[in-house]
C-alpha cells in the first residue's frame, strides 16, 4: 500500500478545458458507442433499408405520384423523414445519459457548458448522414435516378443533413426533459404524424381534406419538397407545382425556427437541471 | 488552514418541497465527513450544490475557499464526483473511460494515460482495464465510477451513497478503496443512510433531516449519546413484550423501547459483551418465549430517537 502511496502528483493543477478539446473528447465517446454497439447501427440501417424496400416494391405499384416514377418520388421523402426517426434515438440516448448520471458527471467537470450539447449534435448528425448515405446507395441500386445534376443531388443531401441537425436539437431538448429513456421514446412518437402526414410518401392531394391541412402547414412537407425538387431537376416545377426556390426558402425558414427555439431551451435546461 | 467546506444557511426549494432548509456544515481539511440521513433528508441536494450542479436559493457555500456561485469553474477543477449510479460508458473500456475524464480535467494525452493507469492500479482494476465496461460486474462499475472521480486528482471527493445497492463483498472492497484514498490525503465527503458505513469511514458525522443539520460529532461522540449499542429481543408473542421490557430494564442503562408492530424490545447499552450476558440471564428468569436476541449497532431511527425525540424519529422512519 505504501508503494501505491506514491501519491498522485498534485503539482499538476487541473485547468479548465477548451471548447474544442472537450467537444472532440465527448464526441469520440458517442462515436465509439455507435461503433461498438453493432445492434444500434445494424438495426437502424437494416430497419431503414427494409422499410425502404417495402415502400419501393410493395406500395410502389399502387401509389400514384403524378408522372414521376414512384421510386424517384419516394427516395427524397424517405431519406428526409429518416432523419426524424434517427432523432428519436438521440432523444432516448440523451434521456439515458441524464438518468444514469453521465450528464451530472459532465456538468461537474471544468469544461464549457456548450461542449456537451455540441458534441451530441455533431455526433448524431454524423450518424444520420451516414445512415442517409446508406439509404441513398440502396436507392440507387433499386432504380432511383437523379434527374437534376450531380451538384443538385449533393445539395439535396446537404439539405437533408441540415434538417437533421435542426431537428436534432429538438430531440435533445426532448431527451433532457423526458426524465427517462421510456418517456423519451414515447415523446418520440410525435415523429409519426410528422413523417407520414406529409408529402414524403404520398402526394398531399391524395389525402382526405382534414389531413391535407396538417400536411400543408407542417415543416416536413416543404423540407421534402426542397429535397425532391433538387433531385427531380427540370421536371420539378411542372410536377410539384412550385420552383425549388419556393420549397428551399420555406424549408430553411422552418429549420431555422426549430433550431432557434430548441437550442436555447436545451442549453438552459442543461444548465439548470 | 481553510476549511474544505463551509456551508451556512443553505436553502433550496423544489416547488413546495424544501430540500435544503437552512443547512449549516463545516468540513475541516484532512478528514472524511459523512452526511448521514434518511431518504429525502437533503443529502443528494447538498452534494449537487457542492458539485455546482444547481443554484441555491439562499445561503453561502464555499468549497476550498471558493464560492460555488461566483467561482464554479475553480471549484469544478478541484472536485471529483461519484453519484449514486455508475456514470461510465459501457461501450468503452475501463481505461478509455478514465482517460476520457482525465482529458476533460485538462490533462494532456500523456498525463491522462498515466493518471488513468495509476487509478486503475489503486482500485485493483488493472486486470479488466482493457475490457469493455459492459462486461463488468456492478461492484466493478462502481469502483470504476469512483476511479472516474479520482482521475482528475481532486482535492475534495464527493461520494453520494457510494455503496447503495452493492452486495456485502463489493461494499467492503469499496470501503477499503475509500480508506486508502484518505490515507493519501484526499478530503472526502460522503453521504449515506447507513450508520455502519459512516462509522467505518468517517472522522466526523453530520446528521441531517428535512434539509437541516440535526447533530454533528465523531462517531464515538454520537454513539455515546445513544448509549453505544443496542440489545434487541424479538418474540412472536405480543403479550410477552411487557415482561421482556421489564427484564431488560434490569440490565441498567438506556430507556427500553417496545415496538408492538415488529414485536421487538430494545434497550441502549454501552456495548460491552457482559451486558448482553446480564440481559440473557435476566430474560432466562422471566417466563417469556424469545425468537432472537442480538447485540447490534443503533439504527438510524434509534440515533434520531435519541437525538431528536420520538416524533422526529417517526418522520425519519416514514421518510426512509
Amino acid at each position: 500500500m505504501t508503494a501505491i502511496a506514491q501519491t498522485l502528483d498534485r503539482s499538476i493543477e487541473p485547468r479548465a478545458v477548451g471548447l474544442v478539446t472537450s467537444t472532440l473528447t465527448i464526441t469520440r465517446r458517442t462515436a465509439l458507442r455507435y461503433a461498438r454497439t453493432p445492434q444500434l447501427i445494424v438495426m437502424a440501417t437494416l430497419q431503414m433499408s427494409l422499410f425502404f424496400l417495402i415502400y419501393r416494391f410493395m406500395f410502389g405499384g399502387a401509389i400514384r405520384a403524378g408522372s414521376i416514377p414512384y421510386v424517384d418520388y419516394l427516395v427524397p421523402g424517405f431519406v428526409a423523414t429518416g432523419v426524424l426517426f434517427s432523432g428519436i434515438g438521440a432523444a432516448v440516448a440523451t434521456a439515458e445519459d441524464v438518468e444514469n448520471g453521465f450528464i451530472d458527471r459532465l456538468r461537474s467537470l471544468p469544461i464549457p457548458r456548450s461542449s456537451v450539447l455540441a458534441a451530441r449534435a455533431i455526433a448524431d448528425t454524423a450518424i444520420l448522414a451516414l445512415a442517409a448515405a446508406v439509404t441513398v446507395a440502396i436507392a440507387f441500386a433499386v432504380g432511383f435516378r437523379l434527374h437534376g445534376g450531380l451538384l443538385e443531388g449533393l445539395a439535396a443531401f446537404g439539405l437533408v443533413v441540415l434538417f437533421g441537425f435542426a431537428f436534432e436539437w429538438l430531440f435533445v431538448t426532448m431527451g433532457l426533459f423526458a426524465g427517462s429513456a421510456q418517456a423519451a421514446q414515447g415523446m418520440g412518437m410525435i415523429v409519426f404524424p410528422l413523417a407520414f402526414v406529409s408529402s414524403a410518401y404520398v402526394t398531399v392531394a391524395s389525402m382526405p381534406g382534414w389531413l391535407q391541412v396538417f400536411a400543408k402547414y407542417q415543416p416536413l412537407t416543404p423540407m421534402v419538397g426542397a429535397v425532391r425538387s433538387l433531385t427531380l431537376g427540370s421536371r420539378a416545377q411542372a410536377e410539384l407545382g412550385h420552383p425549388s426556390s419556393y420549397y428551399i426558402a420555406r424549408a430553411l425558414a422552418w429549420a431555422a425556427a426549430i433550431l432557434v427555439v430548441s437550442a436555447p431551451i436545451a442549453v438552459a435546461r442543461y444548465r439548470r437541471s | 488552514m481553510t476549511a474544505t467546506i463551509e456551508a451556512h444557511g443553505l436553502e433550496k426549494r423544489y416547488g413546495k418541497t424544501r430540500a435544503l432548509d437552512g443547512l449549516d456544515l463545516v468540513a475541516e481539511s484532512g478528514q472524511v465527513l459523512a452526511v448521514l440521513g434518511p431518504n429525502g433528508a437533503g443529502k443528494t441536494t447538498f452534494v449537487r450544490a457542492l458539485a455546482t450542479l444547481l443554484r441555491l436559493d439562499a445561503g453561502t457555500l464555499r468549497v476550498l475557499g471558493h464560492d460555488v456561485h461566483r467561482d464554479p469553474e475553480t471549484v469544478r477543477c478541484r472536485l471529483g464526483l461519484a453519484g449514486q449510479f455508475a456514470a461510465v460508458e459501457p461501450a468503452m473500456t475501463g481505461r478509455e473511460n478514465l482517460e476520457m475524464v482525465a482529458r476533460l480535467y485538462g490533462q494532456s494525452r500523456k498525463t491522462a494515460r498515466a493518471s488513468a493507469h495509476h487509478v486503475l492500479e489503486q482500485l485493483g482494476l488493472l486486470e479488466p482495464a482493457d475490457r469493455l465496461v459492459r462486461t463488468y460486474s456492478g461492484g466493478m462499475r462502481r469502483r470504476l465510477d469512483l476511479g472516474a472521480s479520482l482521475v482528475g486528482r481532486p482535492r475534495l471527493l464527493l461520494l453520494d451513497e457510494p455503496t447503495t445497492g452493492l452486495d456485502p463483498r463489493s461494499r467492503i472492497e469499496l470501503w477499503d478503496a475509500i480508506r486508502a484514498l484518505v490515507e493519501l490525503g484526499t478530503d472526502v465527503l460522503l453521504t449515506t443512510q447507513y450508520l455502519d458505513e459512516a462509522d467505518q469511514l468517517a472522522h466526523e458525522i453530520v446528521i441531517v433531516d428535512h434539509g437541516r443539520t440535526i447533530a454533528a460529532g465523531t462517531p464515538a461522540e454520537l454513539k455515546r449519546r445513544v448509549g453505544g449499542s443496542v440489545i434487541e429481543v424479538r418474540t412472536h408473542h405480543r403479550d410477552h413484550l411487557a415482561l421482556i421490557a421489564t427484564a431488560l430494564g434490569r440490565v441498567d442503562h438506556g430507556p427500553v423501547h417496545i415496538d408492538e408492530a415488529t414485536r421487538r424490545v430494545t434497550v441502549g447499552v454501552d456495548g460491552a459483551g457482559d451486558q448482553l450476558m446480564a440481559a440473557l440471564e435476566s430474560l432466562a428468569t422471566a417466563d417469556v418465549e424469545i425468537d432472537d436476541v442480538a447485540l447490534r449497532q443503533p439504527t438510524l431511527d434509534e440515533v434520531f430517537l435519541a437525538l431528536t425525540g420520538p416524533s422526529a424519529a417517526d418522520d425519519a422512519a416514514a421518510a426512509a
